[in-house]
């Protein structure tokens, strides 16, 4: 069953929360499972009413615990599959988050971060969940997180979390904050023609040779969907290739969770999104993400305005860390500078990757993002 | 010439899983048993059998039936399964797991879901403890039963599972003990040609375990109480269904029909996809 309507090609004038929606619909999910929660409502709020126009799936769940469950068992069922929330249900997810990262589910996990700890400030900014983003599922393992910076970018990132977690086999996530999730601006979706979509590997050998785990070059094994003859059994469990438990099997431990950890890593050149601004001579760079690098642009551009020659390094994607750019820029760059809104999260991946060169952190919490002048007073500190 | 025997419902099994991991006395294996008996009696399609169960010692039935199978984490079979049925609702989605996953951290899902009437089939082997971490109290562990972390005795009041199912919403809800093979695989067999949410409770020995610790060493012992206190009582007030060392209220409790969420679910987005044509 597919829908009549079409996606609003063309420009328009959208909330980011609606643009994430779209996103999703534009990359072909056709199921949405999730529990409403400020400041990431309004996607659930948009996708009751547009998922069914496209013969998607639409259902809210009784927590959020069931919501991401829900996701994993509709993408094992051969759907593309999302989910949306904040802080507080992103904790709750994370268990199943570790299963998806087990079983090698495609989905995408939008986190639109709001202040913590705890239930914090529901309508006030923050980007305190990003450590979590890594580090929340118990046990080792790859993933990828990416931060949007635009309504525009919640859009485009959105196809793009889906792109990935189909390539990969892995949960993908949206890591926006409260301001581009609620901020309106101006969004231009491409006719659908002229979007990138890109759909999991289906198996090529038959039911009987086939092993749900066994990994290809790419260290990715190719997916295949309940209802579709090939029988298989998968678990949150250490598993063999043919995803057969092997609890008490070190060395079956051991090739699993590296390669779990090593189809992001040893891709991570491919999966790496950054924008590279005024970098080639630059002596200061900020280096930010979200909302708070379009306070750090400005403040970049006033900078050079006032003869300091600084330059900004956006990362787009914050997991797997794009370490090699960070190294790059400190090798010819004076000073870092890091405004982040939390106590010091990314900035601390920053100052591994820049060694021996130094890196100051701004930190705010609780109210608005960093304003332009408070970057460019850090980056003089720093000149 | 030696003859190959194959057993006649070995293409049921996944039989590189075997042997399984349970317990000389076990109530899983019947539970298996009847299920893939009333597979069989439906020739159901396996191709089109999704199998999904939480933690615990029955969980391992998904892994060792030999359609597409998934083990979740605790408590939350119900809700990926939930996931599958709507995803796809020509799969056959059932759920296969024990009273600690089904009922304690997965209780909520049960409640939503039987309410919601999803057309998956639930069924529960209550064994009345965690078997596999070692014999703990659950939900269902009857008032002053001994278990590790009830050495003076329970003092919870435990769920009535079948109570809880039908005031929840269930379409089908029975309870039988592994002793009543035949009327379990019938149950089995009625839960599968049914199209709403479904649940069947099946009293469960855990001699190793549960029984060991009271008064009940082995699976014959076990069995033999249900021998002595089954009494089946079809269409009786499942409020009233009780489990006790004296009595064990077995049968059939609610047998109704109602459209299922995930029929109406798509009735809906055909509708709006209709209407949308004009558009
Ligand atoms: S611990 Fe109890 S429930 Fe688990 S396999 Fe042994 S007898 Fe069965």
């Amino acid at each position: 069953m597919t829908g009549k309507r079409t996606l609003p090609t063309g420009a328009h004038f959208m909330s980011g929360d609606i643009a994430c929606a779209e996103g999703a619909i534009a990359a072909g999910c056709r199921f949405f499972a999730g529990y409403p929660i400020t400041p990431a409502t309004e996607i659930a709020e948009h996708l009751s009413e547009r998922m069914p126009e496209f013969g998607g799936i639409y259902i809210q769940m009784e927590d959020e615990i069931a919501s991401i469950a829900a996701v994993l068992g509709a993408s094992y069922a051969g759907l593309k599959a999302m989910t949306a929330t904040s802080g507080p249900g992103f904790s709750l997810m994370q268990e199943n988050i570790g299963l998806a990262v087990m079983t090698e589910t495609p989905c995408v996990i939008v986190d639109i971060m709001r202040g913590g700890p705890s239930t914090g400030q529901p309508t006030l900014p923050g980007q305190q969940d990003v450590m979590q983003a890594k580090w929340g599922s118990h046990g080792d393992y790859g993933i990828i997180a990416l931060a949007p910076s635009s309504v525009q970018e919640m859009f485009n990132l959105t196809v793009e979390a889906f792109n990935l977690a189909e390539t990969y086999r892995v949960p993908t996530l949206l890591m926006g904050d409260e301001i581009v999730a609620h901020m309106w601006e101006k969004v231009v979706i491409p006719p659908a023609s002229e979007i990138r979509i890109v759909n999991r590997k289906k198996p090529h050998v038959s039911p009987s040779e086939y092993a749900p785990f066994m990994p290809e070059d790419d260290l990715v094994p190719p997916m295949a969907c309940f209802g579709e003859g090939y029988r298989f059994h998968a678990t949150g469990l250490t598993h063999d290739e043919r995803g057969y438990p092997r609890t008490q099997n070190s060395e079956v431990q051991t090739r699993l969770v590296r390669r779990l950890c090593e189809k992001i890593n040893k891709n991570a050149d491919k999966i790496i999104n950054v924008e590279e601004v005024m970098l080639e001579d630059a002596d200061i760079v900020v280096v930010a993400y979200g909302i708070v690098a379009r306070a750090a642009l400005s403040a970049v551009r006033r900078a050079r305005e006032a003869g300091i020659k600084a330059g900004m390094l956006r990362l787009i994607t914050l997991w797997p860390f794009p370490e090699k750019h960070v190294a790059r820029i400190a090798g010819q760059a004076k000073a870092i500078v890091v405004p982040e809104m939390n106590c010091g999260q990314i900035v601390r991946e920053v100052e591994r990757a820049a060694k021996e060169t130094p890196v100051s952190f701004l930190s705010k919490l609780g109210e608005e993002p960093h304003t332009p002048q408070e970057i460019l007073d850090m980056v003089r500190r720093c000149s | 010439m030696v003859q190959e025997v194959v057993h006649p419902f070995a293409k049921y099994l996944r039989s590189a899983m075997m042997p399984h991991i349970w317990c000389p006395g076990c109530g899983n294996g019947i539970v298996l048993n009847c299920f893939v008996h009333a597979l069989d009696e439906l020739q159901k399609d396996l191709d089109k059998l999704v199998v999904v169960s939480g933690i615990g010692c029955i969980g391992r039935t998904a892994g060792y039936t030999n359609a597409d199978s998934f083990h979740t984490t605790h408590g939350r079979a119900i809700a990926f399964a939930t996931g599958v049925k709507l995803a796809n609702p020509e799969l056959e989605v059932v759920v296969i797991s024990g009273d600690g996953d089904l009922f304690a951290i997965g209780g909520n899902h049960f409640i939503h879901a039987a309410r919601r009437n999803i057309g998956i089939k639930v069924i529960c082997a209550n064994n009345f403890n965690y078997g596999m971490t070692g014999g703990q109290q659950g939900p269902t562990t009857p008032l002053e039963a001994s278990t590790t972390t009830t050495p003076y005795g329970n003092i919870e009041h435990p769920f009535n599972l079948v109570h809880l199912a039908a005031a929840s919403g269930a379409t089908y809800v029975a309870r039988w003990t592994t002793l009543h093979v035949r009327r379990l695989t019938q149950s089995i067999k009625r839960m599968l040609q049914k199209e709403g949410f479904c649940f069947l409770e099946v009293v469960s020995p855990c001699p190793e375990i549960f029984g060991r610790r009271n008064k009940m060493r082995t699976g014959l012992e076990m069995m033999e109480w249900f021998r002595r206190a089954s009494v089946v009582e079809n269409f009786s007030d499942p409020s009233k269904a009780e489990i006790s060392p004296e009595k064990i209220v077995v049968g059939e409790f609610v047998n109704t029909e109602k459209i299922s969420y995930e029929r109406l679910l798509h009735e809906k987005i055909a509708q709006i996809n209709e209407k949308a044509m004009g558009w």
